[in-house]
């Protein structure tokens, strides 16, 4: 799993995500809930239900009804992920839930939790346990979102978040 | 011959130095990172992979579609399939008026572009506003894309910065990141409020009713998450079997098309999903034919239908480069567009800008899904020569070069007629049949004497084994030191080498303006003069004459299914072989040994196309000069064709003056004082171009450099 994870971490941080990893929920929660009041005091997040990290401490966040106003509004979008790829530094989650799309598209900073032992080493093993039966809405995420269009100069954030940040729990268990 | 509307738009697209200083840089800078891209892929195994599925599909379009559709509506999707674009057209309005849709957002969607559906919608009332961030700054500035991956590439950002400070009122200044932030805005405002998303798809899955959207900026996701409909207009050539299909193409597709591992987003879409009003995403797929289904049932063309968009082989062209993709006139360019026109629009359009493929086999190298792009671009050229029929000058030069007798004729009669004019071997006027437009290069001077008076002269030691030389117009009757100096490196070796004095020219003019019948009738006279005698080899120094006798003749007697004659054309095919390969065999027999301790300074190699790309030759003469006793100093991009392109550096010399400008630029920086060559028309092409420029740089053919270097 380590050495995933740091396959993981490198082609991430290549492509401008931050990597993040801790081993328990507590620990996460406080990141999430130090970086809040570091890089948006004062505003709120909005996060697609996991209950876990409402209690995992002073998180100060918006209740989980997540409304297209309240994401168009918030600076950070939290989200758990089904799975990350190694090999591309990709995170992948079943998204047909309206809000999970929400928090990733519209806020310019997206928080995406994932469970370490999730960590799959490419896209075909991936998508061998993922049925797209089950998940009318497959997203993969790879990176901020990003652009080259005007004179080839890349920019980053465009229409989606400019800021991908991935927090890995050991603790999390997997689907 | 080019209209001039046609030529005009080069010219502008020539003299705009945004475009060309840009499509430059970026093709160097491609180059680069598509290989780190793909470092660790096997690229051979994956396109075999990619072409393979693709091709199934193309074979059974009709059966995908169907599954598509069946499995797509069980997911709850609405399914719409038409070969009309019209109809298509007309759908989408109707899905909006029922809806009460009164501005619409799209992402990318090339298809969309194809039935020209912005228009028709805004006829109709509607807003409509791209938003990749490329397609909007085009759709401002009430252009087309010029480039399929990057639309507006060809812009500075001081015109994108006019544009948006007249779209928001404000006037900005072209800092990118600031331009960017008011995309941003502007079009946040657009998503929120849209009745419609419209997308394209880069792959539809048959066995799940998926379609697989990829984007890097995230407004494909907005666009399909935001409005309460959804159409995503996919073209039947995105149709896959099976849901795995989807690996090989997304593994392909952003390396080939950005030089990314993956984009920053895909999004699997399968059925709809629910939306922000508590409801549920009213989702339609309209899958589109127009032609597709046509085109999967010509047995040449059916491969055009592996195409993924990654636009590979217009990052590669060295054509593509210079002029960008407005001259192509339509939505798709470059090589794979000039094919897409010439049927979602008709052969007819495609007339002006297939002649634009110089052949130089650089997108075929590339090409994910195995696409052989100037093969179809030839067979473009052949449809069209039995459509419209030969200009009448190609039909004169043809009506000569198809009679050997008479050909051979003008061109002694030529050098005599050149007298005045040449100087130290060169001409720089040139004389009657070969006029246009060539002050950019000196052109040899018709040989004296040519070379097939002048083997007869040769002393050779007589042997059993025997090679027939191929000279070649070029080596024949302006070059004939080179032939001289194969049968020189032929004889050390003990083989005699004989010249049957019926061959003629190889056939590839013809075959390369579309005139195929006297491509063939030239085949058949080279087949019959070469196999008179019991020889053990065919050799050519000339890598255009090797590919035909080699490969092409067969090729043009498949296109004109004369299947009589493929036996004897493979008969010759066998004993065929270019110089250099025939001497590194040589070499590695022992047949032949290099002098020992020579030092015989810098020297610089260009590829030749042909010989690099068709005949796989480009490692031969390299270790043969070095052996020799050359220091090789390579020269940048030394597999870039010169621009050449036999007659084409006469029918597009505007095009051809550039291409060659580069490859003298390439090898003065390699500080070398001779440059070698397989090829004796890109040794006319440099030579002409270095003795023009005033330049003190050799070019000698490869075989002229070791005919003494043998011991």
């Amino acid at each position: 799993m380590d050495a995933l994870f740091s396959a993981f971490q490198a082609r991430a941080e290549a492509v401008s995500s931050e990597v993040h990893r801790f081993p328990s929920k507590a620990q996460a929660c406080d990141f999430i809930a130090q970086f809040l009041s570091r890089e948006s005091p004062g505003t709120t997040a909005v996060w697609a239900g996991e209950p876990w990290l409402e209690s995992g401490g002073p998180v100060p966040i918006v209740a989980p009804q997540v409304t297209r106003d309240a994401a168009a509004a918030a600076k950070v979008g939290i989200s758990q992920m089904d799975w990350a790829l190694a090999d591309t530094g990709t995170v992948v989650e079943d998204a047909s839930a309206i809000d999970k799309r929400l928090v990733s598209t519209l806020p310019s900073i997206h928080i995406a939790i994932v469970a370490t032992n999730s960590l799959q080493p490419d896209l075909a093993t991936m998508l061998a346990k993922l049925h797209p039966k089950q998940a009318s809405y497959i997203s993969m995420i790879t990176g901020p979102s990003r652009t080259a269009d005007i004179e080839r100069v890349l920019t980053i954030g465009v229409h989606g978040p400019a800021r991908l940040i991935i927090v890995f729990v050991d603790e999390l268990g997997s689907n | 011959m080019a209209t001039t509307t046609f030529r005009q738009s080069i010219y502008k697209a020539l003299h705009n130095s945004n475009l060309t200083g840009a499509l430059g840089r970026f093709s160097e800078a491609y180059r680069v990172s598509r290989a780190k891209a793909y470092e660790g892929v096997d690229f051979e195994a994956l396109r075999d992979r990619i072409a393979e599925l693709k091709s199934y599909a193309a074979s059974h379009l009709e059966q995908l579609a169907e599954a598509f559709a069946r499995n797509a509506e069980a997911a709850g999707a609405k399914v719409f399939r038409t070969n009309n674009p019209q109809k298509v057209n007309q759908y989408i309005l109707d899905v909006a008026r029922v809806n009460g849709v009164e501005t619409v957002v799209k992402s990318k969607s090339m298809a969309s572009e194809e039935i020209h559906l912005n228009q028709y919608l805004a006829d109709a009332g509607l807003s409509v506003a791209e938003t990749d961030l490329g397609e909007w700054v085009v759709q401002l500035a009430g252009e087309r894309p010029s480039h399929m991956v990057m639309p507006a590439i060809h812009m500075t950002k001081e015109q994108v910065a006019d544009l948006f400070s007249k779209e928001v009122n404000q006037r900005l200044s072209s800092d990118i990141p600031q331009l960017v932030r008011v995309a941003r805005n502007e079009l946040r405002t657009k998503f929120l409020k849209a009745g419609m998303g419209i997308s394209g798809a880069n792959i539809a899955v048959a066995e799940t009713g998926s379609i697989v959207i990829i984007s890097n900026e995230g407004n494909a996701r907005l666009v399909t998450t935001l409005p309460k409909v959804h159409v995503a207009i996919v073209g039947i050539e995105k149709l896959v079997a099976a849901f795995e299909d989807i690996v090989p193409i997304l593994t392909a597709l952003p390396r080939s098309a950005t030089a990314q591992l993956i984009t920053s987003y895909v999004s699997i879409i399968t059925g709809p999903s629910p939306t922000t009003d508590g409801g549920m995403k009213d989702l339609h797929i309209i899958l589109m034919d127009n032609r597709r289904t046509e085109m999967s049932q010509d047995p040449k063309f059916k491969q055009a239908l592996n195409c993924i968009r990654c636009a590979s082989c217009l990052n590669v062209c060295p054509v593509f480069r210079l002029v960008g993709g407005h001259v192509f006139g339509k939505i798709y360019t470059g090589g794979i567009g000039t094919i897409l026109t010439a049927w979602f629009d008709e052969l007819k359009q495609s007339e002006d800008i297939q002649s634009l493929c110089i052949q130089c086999g650089n997108c075929v190298q590339v090409c994910p899904a195995k696409i052989d792009i100037p093969d179809l671009i030839l067979e473009l050229r052949r449809r069209l020569v039995q459509e419209e029929g030969q200009s009448l000058k190609e039909k004169a030069i043809f009506g000569v070069v198809n009679n050997r007798r008479v050909f051979h004729t003008m061109l002694r009669a030529a050098s005599v007629a050149q007298k005045p004019f040449a100087n130290e071997g060169y001409i720089r006027h040139l004389p009657f049949f070969l006029s246009g437009t060539c002050e950019f290069r000196s052109l040899p001077a018709i040989a004296e004497k040519p070379f097939r008076d002048r083997f007869p002269k040769l002393s050779q030691p007589k042997s059993q084994e025997k090679a027939a030389l191929y000279a070649g117009c070029l080596i024949d009757f302006a070059y004939p030191e080179t032939g001289e100096a194969v049968v020189k490196v032929l004889n050390k070796a003990g083989i005699e080498v004989v010249f049957p004095e019926k061959q003629t020219c190889c056939g590839a003019p013809a075959r390369y303006s579309g005139a195929y019948e006297v491509a063939a009738q030239n085949a058949g006279d080279n087949i019959e003069a070469l196999l008179a005698e019991d020889v053990k080899y065919v050799v050519s120094a000339c890598p255009t004459c090797t590919v035909a006798l080699k490969q092409e003749f067969a090729r043009t007697f498949e296109s004109l299914a004369m299947t009589e004659k493929l036996a004897r054309a493979a008969e010759l095919s066998a004993k065929v072989i270019d110089f250099s390969s025939l001497a590194a065999k040589l070499v590695a027999e022992r047949r032949l040994t290099l002098k020992k301790g020579a030092d015989l300074g810098k020297i610089t190699y260009h590829d030749s196309c042909h010989l690099k790309r068709t005949l796989h030759a480009h490692q031969p003469p390299r270790e043969l000069l070095q052996k020799a006793g050359y220091e090789l100093v390579e020269m940048y991009e030394p597999d870039m064709c010169c621009g050449m392109g036999g007659s084409y550096s006469l029918k597009l010399p505007e095009i051809s003056a550039p291409i060659l400008e580069r490859k003298l630029h390439n090898i003065e920086k390699t500080g070398a004082t001779l440059a070698a060559m397989d090829c004796p028309g890109c040794a006319m092409q440099i030579r002409g171009g270095l003795d023009k420029a005033g330049s003190s740089i050799q070019v000698r053919h490869t075989a002229e450099l070791l005919a003494e270097q043998f011991e």
